[in-house]
């Protein structure tokens, strides 16, 4: 009896680490991917070749050459260190900022917390990727402005999220007894809850991240983020479809990017959640 | 007493397959019901009371649990019949309430609707107004007041007890032969416990209902059984007359429940 | 009654706010309207002349006001680069907009409900788990790039649809809502994934409640309790999420006409970014704030009508 229940207990360990596992090999592939674009691409993702357009895979190009002749794989290697980098900075701009208003008016409540969150509701109801073509059509165009738009974007979402825990841990016995012993609140809310609030935001996080990717290839997928010659996986694609009869194999490495991207830190998120 | 029996139970044996072992829940459980008679399952949480009168109810579906033995009503063995001929008696032979008034009405539907639904079921001839009638006067019988009113109401605007007499005013629309009452009172405060033992002699009274009550509270049975079954780790240890029971118990573990009882409540 | 009142009063509110936001973002950003218009080879006092002519001079709670106003009376401005009223510019562009998203809308719910009750009801069968993995994958896939397929599938090789053919809706009405099907499959897709899942878990937990168990005890048949208990308080977590859906797919109809070439509200709203035309802007943004504020409202009412509990809540 004890012992099968040991047993059904490690096989949801092993298969939830399976989902934790994939996610791990994915994100680690486009990590190293990323990385090793830093170093070495095999071509210069910016160097134009006539001879050889729209060319399918080969052992040169293993995801084929642009409609002007550049190397696809170099170009997706610099397009996903920039949409690696604008999601990374989206989901810091967007957690840190979030977790401040969040922890804020959750632990304080009042007057401001009925006038932020009602915002935070109403920017929340707004698509984020709508939210984020506001803030660019107000900084412009580029990667950091793109970053910044869709951190903005990213707020309302975490910290309701935080506002969530807090609210509901505010009242709470260990609480309660720091406050008793004197601890001052700004002690409190980052060191007595916010450890406690640690899990949801992780989880919350690597969600994020999905979205950001997702939105920051559909905002340079329309032509805003980074601009020619640079690449960017988003407005590789608007140019492959072009080219799509003649050339379908281009459409392939910047999509499939995209969507492993996406579908390692779904799979971490899901391994973490459970 | 002397009535016919219509619920013959032998050999009743449900075990569990959830693990490597088999875990025997109920052991050779036997009971004969008598029409119009008033009987009382004790026994404390894990004896397998509850689960016994869920299989009589047909209630029991998981696929990890092997049932066998034999469950006869009206002639029909409720543990291999289809489940067509099952469905025909549940709600309309037999009915059963539970222990959790609280979540045991479904909270999005009205109390008329759910009062209702054993007649929609079993008697789509009857037509709405006659329907809504009875169960009127069914929420009526059951002590709640103003019942044209709880008729329109949502379950999460009742109290516990309401909630309660609105579960037996639905088990009771279609006049069963046979009521199940798996705790009904153990969830409400002990003014209330007394008033649903009160309806439930009632119905068993005015309807002829035969009750299987169950309860871990012997005073409540005594004051509501003709004849109670003790149960203790599946087993059937001790049954009797309520008097014999209660007065000379021969089992160890009877005179343990009996000892337990707060002597200012018997 | 009274609650819709006051929620309406509220969603008033916000939109002001809203409003008060959108127009003192365009207002303080850096940079003079006039002076772009103009371009650099305007005279000073031709500059003077036009900041005068578009009201720039007054000060900012007049300006507000004025535009405020404006909006009321269903006068949207002037666009600064075209130079002429933004309502008719935007005037054709709405409905292919809103029908692409309501289309999507349609389709999602038509995909989610029954498979998300059928994987439920099937829970850890066959279809279940390949349901449950194509989810997890149509997920990721950027609605985009699954537009970019679907051209390539079923337009290209297939020849289902002409790619790039649109046919408005003033010239036919079956034709265009023909061209919009495969877009509205690409922006419904990924929503689609999340509903099944959503709705899918959302079953089987009140499947698992004391009050199935109540009706199971009635007669009921598996059918008769999942379709006549279950799925009403199953569908209530699923419906804050089927609102904010609609609100996402106004957004992703945007993106998706790009992809397939439908001259909604993108084209205008993209270029108008790039050009800093910022009263077409300001319009499209105070269009879609009404719009979620809107859909808000909505899934409250709805709220109301499937959950008894919140209507009592309150009063």
């Amino acid at each position: 009896m004890k012992k099968s229940k040991t047993l059904r207990l490690n096989f949801i360990k092993k298969h939830r680490n399976a989902f934790f596992r994939t996610g791990l090999i994915i994100t680690g592939l486009v990590v190293f991917l990323v990385l090793l674009g830093l170093v070495w691409s095999p071509y210069d993702p910016t160097a134009m070749n006539g001879e050889e357009k729209l060319s399918g895979i080969s052992l040169r190009h293993i995801m084929g050459t642009d409609n002007m002749g550049r190397d696809v794989f170099s170009r997706v290697l610099y397009g996903s260190r920039v949409t690696l980098l604008i999601a990374t900075g989206t989901i810091l701009i967007g957690s840190f900022v979030g977790t401040l208003i969040g922890a804020l008016t959750g632990y304080f409540g009042g007057l401001a917390d009925d006038i932020l969150m009602r915002i935070m509701d109403a920017l929340f109801a707004f698509p984020s990727i709508l939210l984020a073509l506001v803030f660019v059509s107000l900084f412009g165009t580029g990667t950091w402005q793109v970053m910044v738009s869709l951190g903005i974007a990213f707020v309302p979402s975490y910290s309701r999220i935080v506002r969530g825990e807090f609210l509901r841990c505010r009242d709470m016995d260990y609480v309660r007894s720091a406050r008793l012993q004197g601890a001052s609140d700004l002690r409190i809310i980052f060191l007595h809850i916010l450890p406690n609030v640690k899990n949801v935001l992780i989880s919350a996080i690597l969600i994020g991240f999905n979205n950001a990717v997702l939105a920051e290839a559909g905002l340079s997928y329309l032509g805003i983020g980074s601009q020619p010659p640079h690449a960017s996986l988003g407005k590789m694609l608007s140019d492959a479809q072009q080219y799509m009869l003649s050339s379908p194999v281009y459409v392939l490495g910047p999509g499939l990017m995209i969507i492993l991207m996406v579908l390692g830190f779904s799979f971490l998120g899901e391994g973490v959640r459970e | 007493m002397n009535g016919e029996i219509i619920l013959t139970v032998t050999d009743l044996h449900l075990v569990f397959h959830d693990h490597d072992t088999p875990e025997i829940a109920v052991d050779d459980f036997d009971l004969t019901l008598e029409e119009g008679e008033i009987v009382g399952i004790v026994g404390e949480s894990g004896s397998g009371k509850s689960l016994s009168a869920l299989a009589i109810a047909g209630l029991l579906n998981r696929k990890s649990l092997k049932k066998s033995g034999r469950i006869i009503f009206d002639g029909v063995d409720l543990l291999t019949c289809d489940r067509k001929t099952l469905r025909g008696y549940q709600g309309d032979e037999i009915s059963i309430i539970f222990q959790e008034p609280m979540t045991s009405l479904n909270p999005v539907k009205r109390i008329g609707w759910q009062v209702e639904e054993s007649l929609r079921i079993h008697h789509p001839e009857i037509d709405k107004e006659t329907r809504k009638k009875k169960a009127i006067s069914m929420l009526e019988k059951v002590g709640l007041h103003d019942p044209e009113t709880v008729y329109k109401l949502y379950p999460h605007e009742l109290s516990g007890g309401m909630r309660q007499r609105v579960m037996i005013a639905a088990a009771m629309i279609g006049e069963p032969k046979i009521l199940i009452a798996d705790e009904p009172t153990t969830a409400l405060d002990v003014t209330v416990q007394a008033q649903i033992v009160e309806l439930l002699k009632t119905f068993n009274r005015d309807y002829g209902t035969s009750i299987i009550f169950i309860s871990h509270d012997l005073s409540l049975v005594s004051q509501l059984c003709q004849r109670v079954m003790v149960m203790y780790q599946g087993n059937v240890v001790e049954t009797g007359t309520a008097e014999e029971v209660f007065s000379e118990p021969r089992q160890a573990y009877t005179r343990r429940l009996i000892a337990a009882i707060p002597k200012i409540r018997l | 009654m009274r609650y819709l009142i006051k929620k309406a009063c509220m969603m008033l509110f916000t939109l002001l706010v809203v409003s008060l936001c959108v127009f003192l973002a365009f207002s303080l950003i850096p940079g003079d309207p006039a002076l772009r218009q103009l371009g650099t080879n305007g005279t000073p006092e031709q500059l003077e002349a036009l900041r005068q002519q578009m009201g720039l001079k007054d000060p900012l709670p007049v300006r507000y006001g004025r535009w405020l106003l404006g909006l009321l009376r269903g006068d949207l401005g002037t666009s600064y680069v075209y130079k002429i009223p933004v309502g008719s510019m935007l005037a054709e562009k709405i409905p292919i907009t809103l029908s692409l998203a309501l289309i999507s809308f349609v389709f999602m719910v038509l995909i989610s409900v029954p498979l998300g009750i059928y994987t439920a009801k099937h829970k850890d069968g066959v279809l279940d788990h390949i349901v449950m993995v194509l989810n997890q994958v149509i997920m990721a896939v950027p609605p985009f790039f699954a537009g970019i397929l679907i051209t390539l599938v079923f337009g290209m090789i297939l020849h289902l649809f002409t790619p790039g053919g649109f046919i408005s809706y003033k010239k036919s009405v079956p034709g265009f809502i023909g061209y919009l099907i495969a877009p509205a499959f690409a922006v419904a897709l990924p929503k689609a994934a999340m509903a099944v899942k959503l709705l899918r878990g959302s079953v089987i937990d009140e499947a698992a409640k004391d009050y199935t168990r109540t009706a199971y005890s009635r007669g009921n048949t598996t059918n008769g309790v999942l379709y006549r208990h279950v799925l009403q308080n199953a569908l209530i977590p699923v419906i804050t999420f089927l609102g904010m859906a609609l609100a996402d797919m106004v957004a992703g109809s945007i993106v998706i006409e790009q992809v397939f070439g439908i001259p909604g509200i993108s084209r205008i709203l993209l270029t108008s970014i790039n050009n800093r035309d910022y009263p077409v802007v300001e319009a499209i943004i105070m269009g879609i704030a009404f719009l979620v504020i809107f859909i808000n409202l909505l899934v409250d009412v709805i709220y109301r009508i499937v959950d008894p509990r919140i209507a009592s809540g309150d009063e």
